[in-house]
């Protein structure tokens, strides 16, 4: 069952990644000019929209969702709306934050929230697919000890990653090298892409290797 | 030897400032200088000797030689430029004069630093700056010593300025005409040559100059974008060729028969390395060209090797060329070349006047310059000289005289080499015994340090250093005699300047003893520590760090690294507001996890399955149920709020305060309120922020230390109106701004009483038989202290600041109303927290790791003038009083948490000071490695001014925490 379970995280994972992969290349063939730093706005939508298309889809065909109680056509659509409000709190949230980390307020405010557009389709969409839209389960995965199925550890890794690839992504803007990719804020999206990348490598490495560990409470 | 945590912190520290003044003094060298302030006059020159009587000479000033001076400085032009076969190539026509016409071509050697200001101040005054002087001078970069402009400017010659505007602001108002180039952006090199060359023409035809002065950017901005290779250079070098063909056309044309010859110089400032940068003393960095070209040379016959000459020699050179007195501290010799047509009495008499003045300076600046050969050859080609002249008076003209007259030149040039170069050893260079001697020394006390970690910060907070064992030893005679040894060898051998060497022997011998022992202590406590380490691995697998903690670890880890690079230090502001950002989310993680696991109460079934290596926090372990009752639902909402407050406070005051050097030039806050039409909104800022500090500070004092508090506000309010920064609330009859001395006097009253009274209740609970009482006077005094130091830095801040003051305040108040109490931080955590926010505060006021941004001005308040001493502390306390602050209030909260935190006061202590040193050892010895770096001067040697001082208010702050804390362990 374990092996199942993390050989088909694996698959999941490499589609997402091999999703963000097209994503950098393909434009190049329609945009003109197209590159990842000179056309970033246009690179960080297209990396943002596979990711959550194919993030949707993957989780969907896969049946990760938690079961729903009700099927009604209403509450699915509830519950839809009820995730893409959450998707645009957390977008807010994380402008919020980077511009408490010093972003400016209104200078340069698309390019700010589009990279808290990024970070929430690395972060918030996985947690939506896995969790649905469910502070307390949400709340239950990110407390310690809290994961309850391979999932749970595989999007508390990545999630982990990626914040961590941001964060780590900002050390380079106060050097004076003067490089495309210290402008605001394509060091911060490449490293919460890089971050989610090797979060997506990591999950499904780290679990294997600590599956003696790894005991998991049903609920 | 058991030492209690504190003492052990405390005697590190101490020992730490102690090696880090010993480092400073052998990074910076003492300058040479001369002890007069004057400037050198035409009346300093020695008359010529034996003239008989004075009205033979009546003039003191030796001979114009030049009418008109035209000096083309060429950034980083590299003596290969001109005399290597690239030469030949790019500069064919600076080639040609070099190798056929009438010039002098030399090499001239720059020394380290390499770069542009010490460079224009050695050539024009003809000393070696050191880097002391570089960044004494950085709050006037005015030029005050005497140099060759001024001379020439108070002799009444006109000089023309076109270039590097480093020139304009060294020598402001000393050029009838001027055109400064920023070398700000290094990858444009055309429009910054162009700018020079487009007033070329006009200039040159015009004759109301004596002087012209190009500096040319573009070679050394073309050298740090593609280095000494490019295929730019080649075109850049031509460009120079036709400028300087333009000139020497221009000059040739306007002599005529009758007038003086003109002087054109070609030379660099610096070379430029294989990288194309520039800074250290590599050969190709230090070996730069000069060009002197004039009709009254002696036309050349074929390529001659250029000889070795000194940067510096121009400066006098120069002068006396131009008939002006050699500016006082100049080291240099005149390059003899240039004057050898003149006749036999000339030469002596130019020759006689540079030693006079250099043998000056020696006695100035070596207190036994007798001994020096220089100084006795000087002496004697003197006297030759004052024979010779007799001879010649006496109308001699024989070939005795002529024969003689050569003897006395080559005495003179000898005398001038050896008193040069005696004075140049004493300068520009480090004295690297003792920087390495306090290197080893810092670094020892840094692992001392370390190694006594786990004894520090356990319960009992006492720390065994084997001293006297180590005492005992053999490693310790044998390492004494060892470290005699080398020292007695490197004092015989040094060539250089060498300060230990110059210490009595005594002092030497204790340093010597205090250091092995030190060693062997060292060695001892890791071999302690070694078979424990071993024995107990369960032990070491059960320490785990909580997220919090990994936090902390990592961000001391990465600012302490990050000085390794110059940008970050310049912009180390980012790094710590990054770190206190991220610190205040892991402070709101932790909170929003107690709150809301508590409610649903998943807390006792811990030990299952930990997914993150984290197994057990500190904080939920803790949590006893009696605080869970207490807990009311308002308290949650308090403590998840404290951390998002904090970091819009802190989202504010970087608003306020635009520091750095990147981002420095952005409009600020800071700037909006002081610009004068918001008067009103700076007032009622101020006011707003005084009544905060009222409000948060006064609640712990007494009241009379209240009504004490209070006035001085008021106090500090109507300084700022005398002073003219905020209106007046009331109808104001003189309208004059005042200096506000009574007011600040006023305020400095109320400080001294409340800290008075606060010394006062510390003393009085030393005396106290009833523990409880004992501790709550204690307390009270301590954060009456704490309140005094409040009031005096809201009298030193300026207006625009005070929010600064109130923020901090508010900051500490909930941060440990909600946050550090009720989470069970421990003491360590505590501290590095409390590190951190003083940091940021460092830089939230507007400091940064320029000397330039300290605010001189604090030391004038309440002072009718300037006094060194309050001067002095009002300004360091201004400048630190961030971190200060901080440190009182860890001092008080520590002290005030004693029933829950054992030895909390001992661990705070211990961790500051860790804290501290591990930064600063670590910058000490990058700055040893980096000696030769070229931003050495600019960025990173006021860096390590600003870490000594931390690390010395870090020391004062040790030992409050010690006194408080001894007198706890003398209690029972």
């Amino acid at each position: 069952m374990w092996d199942v379970e993390i050989r088909g995280m694996a698959s999941a994972h490499a589609i997402i990644a091999s999703s963000i992969f097209m994503a950098t290349v393909m434009p190049a063939a329609l945009v003109n000019k197209f590159s990842v730093y000179g056309t970033h706005m246009v690179w960080l939508y297209c990396v943002a929209g596979s990711i959550t298309v194919v993030n949707i889809a993957v989780f969907w065909l896969l049946g990760i969702s938690p079961p729903t109680k009700k099927n009604t056509l209403s509450y699915k659509i509830s519950r839809f709306f009820r995730s893409c409000l959450y998707f645009l709190l957390s977008c807010l949230f994380f402008h919020t934050v980077v511009v408490l980390y010093g972003a400016p307020l209104l200078e340069s405010a698309l390019e700010t929230f589009s990279l808290a557009v990024l970070l929430s389709t690395l972060t918030t969409l996985r947690c939506l697919c896995i969790l649905g839209p469910n502070v307390q389960a949400w709340i239950r995965v990110f407390s310690r000890d809290g994961a309850m199925s391979v999932w749970d550890t595989s999007l508390q890794i990545t999630t982990g990653c990626s914040v961590i690839g941001a964060w780590l992504g900002a050390f380079p803007i106060p050097l004076d090298w003067d490089r495309p990719w210290q402008v605001w804020p394509i060091s911060c999206t490449l490293g919460a892409t890089i971050g989610f990348l090797t979060g997506l490598l990591a999950a499904p490495v780290w679990i294997h290797w600590h599956r003696k560990q790894l005991t998991y409470k049903l609920k | 030897m058991k030492l209690s945590s504190s003492v052990f912190a405390l005697l590190c520290l101490i020992l730490e400032i102690v090696s880090i003044a010993l480092f400073l003094r052998g990074f910076f060298p003492v300058p040479v200088k001369s002890s007069f302030s004057a400037k050198s006059k035409v009346t300093d020159i020695p008359a010529e000797p034996q003239t008989g009587n004075n009205a033979v000479n009546s003039s003191r000033a030796p001979a114009l030689l030049f009418k008109r001076v035209v000096i083309v400085l060429i950034d980083a032009l590299r003596e290969d430029f001109v005399f290597s076969s690239d030469g030949r190539r790019f500069m064919p026509y600076t080639r040609h004069v070099v190798e056929k016409g009438s010039s002098h071509s030399f090499i001239a050697k720059a020394r380290p630093p390499t770069v542009t200001m010490p460079r224009i101040k050695a050539l024009t005054t003809g000393s070696i700056p050191g880097f002391i002087d570089v960044v004494m001078n950085l709050n006037s970069p005015v030029l005050l010593e005497d140099n060759l402009i001024w001379q020439a400017k108070s002799a009444g010659k006109r000089i023309i300025f076109y270039g590097d505007d480093t020139w304009v602001r060294l020598f402001p108002k000393h050029f009838m005409e001027q055109d400064g180039t920023t070398s700000f952006f290094v990858s444009d090199y055309t429009e910054v040559d162009n700018n020079v060359t487009r007033h070329l023409d006009s200039t040159l035809k015009r004759d109301d100059w004596d002087i012209l002065i190009l500096h040319y950017l573009g070679l050394d901005h073309i050298g740090h974008i593609s280095g000494p290779h490019s295929s730019l250079i080649g075109p850049k070098l031509m460009e120079m060729d036709d400028i300087i063909k333009k000139i020497h056309a221009s000059l040739i044309s306007k002599e005529s028969e009758g007038t003086l010859p003109n002087l054109l110089v070609v030379c660099g400032d610096h070379g430029m390395s294989e990288t194309g940068s520039h800074g250290g003393s590599s050969e190709q960095e230090i070996n730069t060209a000069l060009v002197l070209i004039s009709p009254a040379f002696r036309r050349k016959v074929g390529l001659e090797r250029p000889a070795v000459v000194e940067q510096v020699d121009l400066a006098p050179t120069l002068a006396l060329g131009l008939g002006l007195p050699i500016s006082q501290n100049s080291v240099g010799r005149l390059i003899p070349a240039v004057f050898e047509e003149l006749s036999m009495r000339e030469q002596l008499r130019m020759l006689q006047i540079n030693g006079h003045q250099l043998s000056q300076l020696l006695q100035d600046s070596n207190p036994v310059f007798h001994k020096e050969d220089g100084y006795e050859q000087f002496r004697v080609a003197e006297k030759a000289h004052g024979s010779w002249m007799k001879l010649y008076v006496d109308g001699n003209k024989s070939e005795v005289l002529s024969n003689m007259g050569k003897k006395v030149r080559k005495q003179y040039l000898d005398a001038l080499k050896a008193m040069s170069s005696a004075l140049s050893k004493q300068m520009g260079k480090y004295d690297l015994y003792s920087m390495i001697i306090a290197m080893t020394f810092i670094l020892q006390v840094l692992f001392l340090l370390l190694l006594a970690m786990p004894e520090a910060l356990s319960r009992d907070a006492v720390v065994d250093v084997p001293l006297a064992s180590s005492l005992l030893s053999l490693p310790f005679y044998l390492l004494c005699l060892f470290g005699s040894a080398l020292h007695v060898l490197v004092c015989t051998s040094a060539g250089g300047p060498c300060y230990l060497c110059s210490l009595p022997w005594v002092l030497v011998f204790s340093v010597i003893l205090l250091s092995s022992a030190f060693t062997c202590a060292l060695v001892g406590m890791a071999a302690r520590r070694l078979p424990t380490s071993n024995k107990t691995p369960t032990k070491s697998s059960g320490w785990a760090l909580s997220e919090l903690d990994a936090l902390l670890l990592t961000g001391t880890v990465f600012h302490t690294l990050s000085l390794g690079s110059s940008s970050f230090i310049e912009e180390e502001h980012q790094t710590w507001y990054f770190l206190l950002n991220t610190l205040c989310l892991a402070v709101f993680q932790d909170v929003c996890r107690r709150y809301f696991r508590e409610q649903r109460q998943r807390g006792e079934e811990e030990d299952e399955g930990p997914l993150l290596p984290s197994a057990s926090d500190a904080g939920l372990s803790f949590s006893p149920a009696m605080e869970l009752g207490v807990s009311a639902g308002s308290e949650k909402w308090l403590a998840l709020g404290t951390p998002l407050l904090t970091l819009t406070c802190c989202r504010l005051l970087r608003a306020l305060n635009q520091t750095g050097v990147q981002w420095a030039h952005l409009p600020d806050f800071g700037h909006w309120l002081n610009s004068g039409d918001h008067k009103v909104f700076l007032s009622v800022l101020a006011a707003v922020s005084l009544l905060l500090i009222l409000v948060l500070v006064q609640r712990h004092c007494s009241l009379v230390s209240k009504i004490a508090l209070a006035l001085g506000l008021l106090g500090v309010y109507s300084y700022r109106a005398a002073v003219g920064n905020v209106l007046f609330p009331w109808p104001h009859s003189s309208r004059q701004v005042s200096k506000g001395t009574v007011e600040a006097r006023f305020v400095y009253v109320f400080v001294l009483g409340i800290l008075f009274t606060g010394v006062k209740d510390l003393l009085r609970s030393q005396v106290m038989s009833s523990a409880v009482d004992s501790g709550r006077l204690k307390s009270r005094g301590l954060w009456e202290v704490y309140s005094g130091v409040v009031l005096l830095v809201a009298l030193l801040f300026r207006a625009h600041n005070l929010p600064t003051l109130a923020c901090c305040l508010l900051v500490q108040t909930i941060m440990a109303q909600f946050i550090w109490k009720k989470l069970h931080y421990d003491a360590a955590q505590t501290t590095i927290m409390h590190y951190w926010f003083g940091q940021a505060f460092f830089y939230f006021q507007g400091n940064s790791n320029n000397i330039g941004t300290v605010d001189i001005s604090v030391g004038f308040v309440g002072l009718e003038s300037y006094v060194e001493a309050p001067a002095i502390i009002l300004t360091a306390l201004s400048t630190y009083a961030g971190p200060l602050l901080w440190a009182c209030h860890l001092l008080c909260y520590l002290s005030s948490q004693t029933d829950r935190v054992v030895n909390g006061l001992g661990h705070g202590s211990y961790c500051f000071a860790l804290l501290r040193s591990i930064p600063a050892v670590f910058y000490v010895v990058l700055v040893t490695a980096l000696r030769y770096h070229l931003f050495i001067w600019s960025v990173f040697s006021p860096k390590l001014l600003y870490e000594a001082m931390h690390t010395l208010i870090t020391t004062v702050v040790c030992l409050f925490f010690t006194f408080m804390d001894q007198d706890r362990s003398t209690r029972p």
